[in-house]
């Protein structure tokens, strides 16, 4: 059809639904006010209550043994959460998308439970299996073995509330790169970590660092479930932010707000991370250019 | 079917079953167990106590008040993110991923902080006589914050894929924007938007670190479930603590199904081939 012919004569792009210029800004405006009163208030917020007593409250609240046992406490509880969840998380890619088996679709949705379920649910769930009152809790108590109320309980919930993390971002692209390229390596006769290793592991880099830094994030961040099974010992079982809740209801707010501030930069070089990520073609912006093949996927974005 | 040749099978499926079985499956079924070992009489004694059924009162009526506004407000923020471009829109757009990214217990003082009567919108507020920390209304922007994205990020992808042809057709038609909104673009957005709604109520029910901090937990009115099963736990109530978290576990599951057919249906209509 001619130019000439339509009704929009010359011009490039008809305007679209809502594009008048009154309505684009009025919405924008909107929009720029709510968020920055919903979303980035509460940032803002955390790093003027920590500064709010001068920078050497901040320094000596950072300084305390307390608040170091706890940061030092996240970093291990992350240190071996994440990898083990990361091997979890290929290993179950590997699984549902190169092989098929009966039930598995159930599995998927098994791995997925815990995006659904209440972090104090999980806590709780954790007490009746290792806690005295549990399954296992007699016979690892007789046996002097601390799982709750210590590092193992605090691990296994932390990786309850993270299974699905490294998964959910391999299965979708995994399924959708198809297996041939595998084949072929082992028909060449690579063995099947030299396939993994050159052949698969190089497409799906990016996608597993995306699950590794929203999985970490969360690791770190926990609160409810491991407030549950750690029993908030000072000095021993406190992680950041548990330790931010002790403090915080001792009134001393600003000790709060600067342990925050450390999970809030954690937060924000994790959404650089993210960012930096999907430019290479990871997370969302995978599942805009190709729609996941699993309809099953129910959660596509963590909780 | 021709004969897998990959190997590994035996090895990734023995870690995924062994991981899923020790770190997801045992938990629940322990929780189950427990709560099941209760007997009807005593579980529902628990389960349908006064301060127990003001607690789901108060959860779901404000996991509703957040999903609705999330809805509106985040159909708003995804149209933006996708319709307009204006400077600083990258920000905003990965701005939107914060709620996920920040702890719970970060955002629950930091809330507070805000919305207290001394805090800068708090105090503003209570010149209104309003009233937002230590109230259900507290709890519903703890939750409006924390769902936020899963209705932004359900949507947005289809918004994206809209094909502008549609509404090209409907202008020359004659349909004014409301219409074309209404009729057109909304209907295609309907299965996503259902989805993101799911998510984000399923997400507020079980939330409880962003809330403690501002709800103000008095029992019968801003004591949400997972408090409850919380303070069950600290009086060394496991068979109550046990029972209500069942209750909670229940409601993720029927969540999780509702969840889980929406989105293919929320597929269903945006794959293309």
């Amino acid at each position: 059809m001619s130019a000439n012919l339509t009704p929009n004569l010359g011009r490039r792009k008809p305007p679209r639904v809502g594009d008048g210029p009154l309505f684009r800004r009025a919405l924008i405006g909107t929009v720029l006010v709510i968020g920055a009163f919903l979303i980035l208030a509460p940032l803002i917020v955390i790093g003027f209550e920590a500064f709010k007593q001068g920078w050497k409250t901040y320094s000596a609240t950072i300084a305390n043994p307390d608040t170091r046992h706890a940061i030092l406490l996240t970093v291990v509880t992350a240190l071996i959460a994440v990898p083990v969840n990361t091997a979890f998380g290929v290993a179950a890619a590997w699984a549902i998308t190169k092989f098929d088996f009966r039930g598995k679709r159930f599995l998927l949705v098994l791995i997925e439970i815990p995006f659904s379920v209440s972090p104090i649910v999980a806590g709780v769930a954790y007490l009746f299996v290792y806690g005295l009152q549990g399954i296992f809790g007699p016979y690892f108590d007789a046996h002097g073995i601390k799982v709750l109320f210590a590092l193992p309980g605090i691990i296994l919930a932390s990786m309850f509330v993270t299974a699905p993390f490294v998964a959910r971002e391999l299965i979708p692209l995994m399924q959708s790169q198809g297996r041939d390229l595998e084949e072929a390596a082992t028909s060449l006769g690579a063995s099947g970590w030299r396939t993994f290793i050159s052949v698969t592991l190089p497409n799906i880099k990016w996608a597993l660092l995306y699950g590794v830094v929203l999985c970490n994030a969360r690791v770190m961040g926990e609160f409810g479930a491991v407030s549950v099974v750690s029993g908030n010992i000072r000095g021993q079982t406190n992680t950041l932010p548990l330790h931010i809740e002790l403090l915080y209801h001792d009134y001393q707010t600003a000790g709060a707000f600067a342990s925050a501030s450390i999970l809030a930069i954690i937060a924000v070089f994790t959404i650089i991370a993210k960012v930096a990520l999907e430019k290479q073609g990871a997370g969302r912006a995978r599942k805009t250019a190709t729609r996941p093949a699993l309809a099953s996927n129910p959660a596509e974005k963590p909780s | 079917m021709k004969r897998n040749v990959l190997p590994g099978l035996r090895l990734s499926l023995g870690v995924t079953l062994f991981y899923v079985g020790l770190i997801v499956v045992l938990p629940i079924a322990a929780l189950v167990f427990k709560a099941a070992s209760l007997g009807p009489a005593d579980y529902w004694q628990i389960v349908s106590s006064a301060r127990a059924v003001a607690s789901y009162r108060v959860t779901v009526l404000s996991a509703l008040g957040a999903t609705i506004f999330n809805l509106f407000f985040g159909l708003a923020l995804a149209w933006v993110l996708t319709r307009y471009r204006f400077r600083g829109w990258r920000i905003v757009d990965a701005m939107v991923d914060l709620p996920f990214a920040l702890p719970t217990a970060v955002a629950g003082i930091a809330l507070t902080a805000l919305f207290a009567n001394n805090g800068w919108f708090g105090s503003v507020l209570a010149d209104l006589g309003i009233k937002v920390a230590y109230t259900p209304l507290g709890i519903m922007i703890a939750m409006c914050f924390t769902s936020l994205p899963f209705i932004v990020r359900t949507v947005q992808p289809v918004l994206e894929d809209l094909d502008p042809a549609l509404e090209e057709a409907a202008q020359s038609l004659g349909g004014s924007d409301w219409e074309i909104f209404r009729k057109v673009i909304l209907p295609l957005l309907t299965p996503a938007l259902l989805a993101g709604v799911s998510l984000s109520f399923a997400r507020s029910l079980g939330e409880f670190g962003a809330i403690i901090f501002i709800a103000g937990n008095q029992p019968m009115s801003t004591e949400i479930t997972a408090l409850l099963v919380f303070i069950r736990l600290e009086e060394y109530d496991y068979q109550a603590a046990a029972a209500i978290a069942s209750v909670l576990l229940l409601t993720a599951f029927v969540m999780l199904a509702v969840t889980n057919t929406l989105q293919a249906r929320a597929l269903r209509y945006t794959v293309r081939s």
